[in-house]
């Protein structure tokens, strides 16, 4: 799979639920006979995947939140690897 | 490390339309050990008590679950819960209007089995006419907006026909195919002459199986349960005894997996005297298989322990005779040469042409007959 560009605006799959782990103190993605861990970061990036911004807004929304540059990267690649899973898709 | 349990399969009934020969539930299902069914109430509280222990996964199966009319009033509590609910059902008699008051009680996921491809040949599996009702039933999960998963158990009769399944799930704009290879458990051990496939089939059908994950990549998920009978190492099954899943039966017992109950050296506990709680982390059911400490040779000195836990304690039960033994499946087990045997045997009836045995199809009578025989 192609890395998304910078332009598209991601969105979770329909089938896919973000939801917080109350036990365990943590948010998880719940999908179809599976689930993902997601580490704090990881779940600010799905709640700002609103099918609206695309991934630069996304980028530039959290490096203005936490006075940071260059997360271009890492917010691709992990928006890459749910990209994989099927659980984030591309597309208003 | 003490775990935490992320899944419930909620047997809601095994009351069931269909009468398919590999069924998982009990032999003795239609017996008085699972007659008093939970009510709606004692239901709610097991997922509130599982909720409150850690599961976030819940799968609502049967029996045939839509034989609860109270189905869409537990959906909705489980809804409310947070938990990830996934339909796991026949589809018989399933409407449109009933499907869609599900949805609005906040089902998150729909898995409808099918016996075969072709109308004919799944009728005759599930034992009745079901499979107009299912794929009715598909078009109404995909116009509701549900993620579906079609569902097919594999086994000689069927296993031809990996591809049109295939092909059939991806015209139905299916997420997932879920091809389980029949586990010999329950009715499926009782029929496992005539339902095991030769290998020849079984490589005949993993090769479609490769060819279509290629051309379908991320399109459809085609998930692949395996033979384990055919497998040099056991399944890491539940992913270990205790650690992630338990299985509520209709009445209220608990299992650390949905065959378990068979096992007669183990007692279960009810959620109607324990909570699940405690059942979870204090029930000797639970404990006896957890970790490492209870593991026999080969398992305890095997770098493998942690990757399989030992495999499967149902089928040591089954077919050693001792749940706390090695899965027979594994090559380096002392009982493999039983799992060797059955599978020399089918192989050697089909390279003669030897009709299979008759299939008993799981109904209440002939469960009445097979607990009266013991």
């Amino acid at each position: 799979m192609n890395p998304a560009p910078a332009a598209a605006v991601p969105r979770l799959h329909p089938k896919a639920r973000l939801q917080r782990d109350e036990v365990r103190g943590r948010d998880v993605l719940l999908y179809p006979e599976g689930l993902v861990t997601l580490n704090a970061t990881g779940a600010e990036i799905l709640g700002l995947c609103d099918g609206v911004r695309s991934v630069a807004d996304i980028v530039a929304a959290l490096e203005q939140r936490y006075g940071a540059s260059g997360l271009e990267q890492d917010v691709m690649s992990f928006l890459d690897g749910l990209g994989a899973k099927g659980l984030v898709i591309y597309g208003r | 490390m003490d775990a935490k349990p992320l899944w419930l399969l909620a047997e809601l009934t095994y009351k069931c339309p269909l009468q398919c020969p590999y069924c998982s539930n009990p032999l003795d299902f239609a017996g008085s050990r699972f007659k008093h069914e939970l009510t709606t109430e004692e239901w709610s509280r097991v997922f509130r008590e599982a909720q409150a222990l850690g599961v976030l996964q819940l799968g609502l199966s049967g029996g045939e679950p839509l034989l609860r009319p109270d189905l869409e009033s537990l959906v909705a509590t489980a809804q409310r819960l947070g938990l990830y609910t996934s339909l796991i059902t026949s589809a018989h008699r399933l409407t449109q209007d009933r499907l869609a008051a599900l949805k609005r009680a906040g089902l998150d996921h729909v898995q409808i089995s099918v016996q075969a491809a072709d109308a004919e040949l799944s009728d005759r599996i599930a034992g009745t006419r079901a499979y107009r009702d299912k794929l009715a039933a598909y078009h109404f999960a995909k116009e509701l907006g549900f993620p579906l998963t079609v569902n097919v158990v594999l086994h000689r009769e069927n296993l031809h026909q990996v591809e049109a399944l295939i092909r059939l799930a991806e015209s139905l704009g299916a997420e997932r195919i879920e091809l389980a290879n029949t586990q010999f458990y329950g009715w499926a051990f009782h029929n496992r002459d005539a339902l095991m496939p030769t290998k020849a089939q079984l490589d005949a059908a993993w090769q479609v199986v490769l060819r279509e994950r290629a051309r379908l990549g991320s399109r459809l998920e085609i998930v692949w349960v395996l033979p384990d009978y055919h497998e040099q190492f056991p399944k890491p099954c539940m992913g270990g005894w205790g650690r992630a899943y338990m299985t509520v039966t209709p009445a209220g017992e608990v299992w650390p997996c949905h065959a378990a109950g068979r096992i007669t050296t183990l007692t279960f506990e009810n959620v109607r005297d324990r909570s699940l709680e405690w059942i979870w982390h204090q029930s000797d059911a639970f404990n006896r298989f957890r970790g490492e400490a209870w593991m026999p040779e080969p398992c305890r000195s095997c770098a493998r322990r942690t990757v399989d836990f030992g495999g499967c304690r149902c089928q040591a039960f089954l077919v050693a005779g001792d749940a706390a033994l090695t899965d027979p499946v594994c090559s380096l087990a002392p009982h493999r040469h039983v799992i060797d045997a059955a599978v020399t045997q089918v192989e050697r009836a089909a390279a003669a042409r030897v009709e299979p045995t008759a299939l008993t199809y799981r109904a209440a009578p002939a469960s009445r007959a097979l607990a009266a025989k013991g």
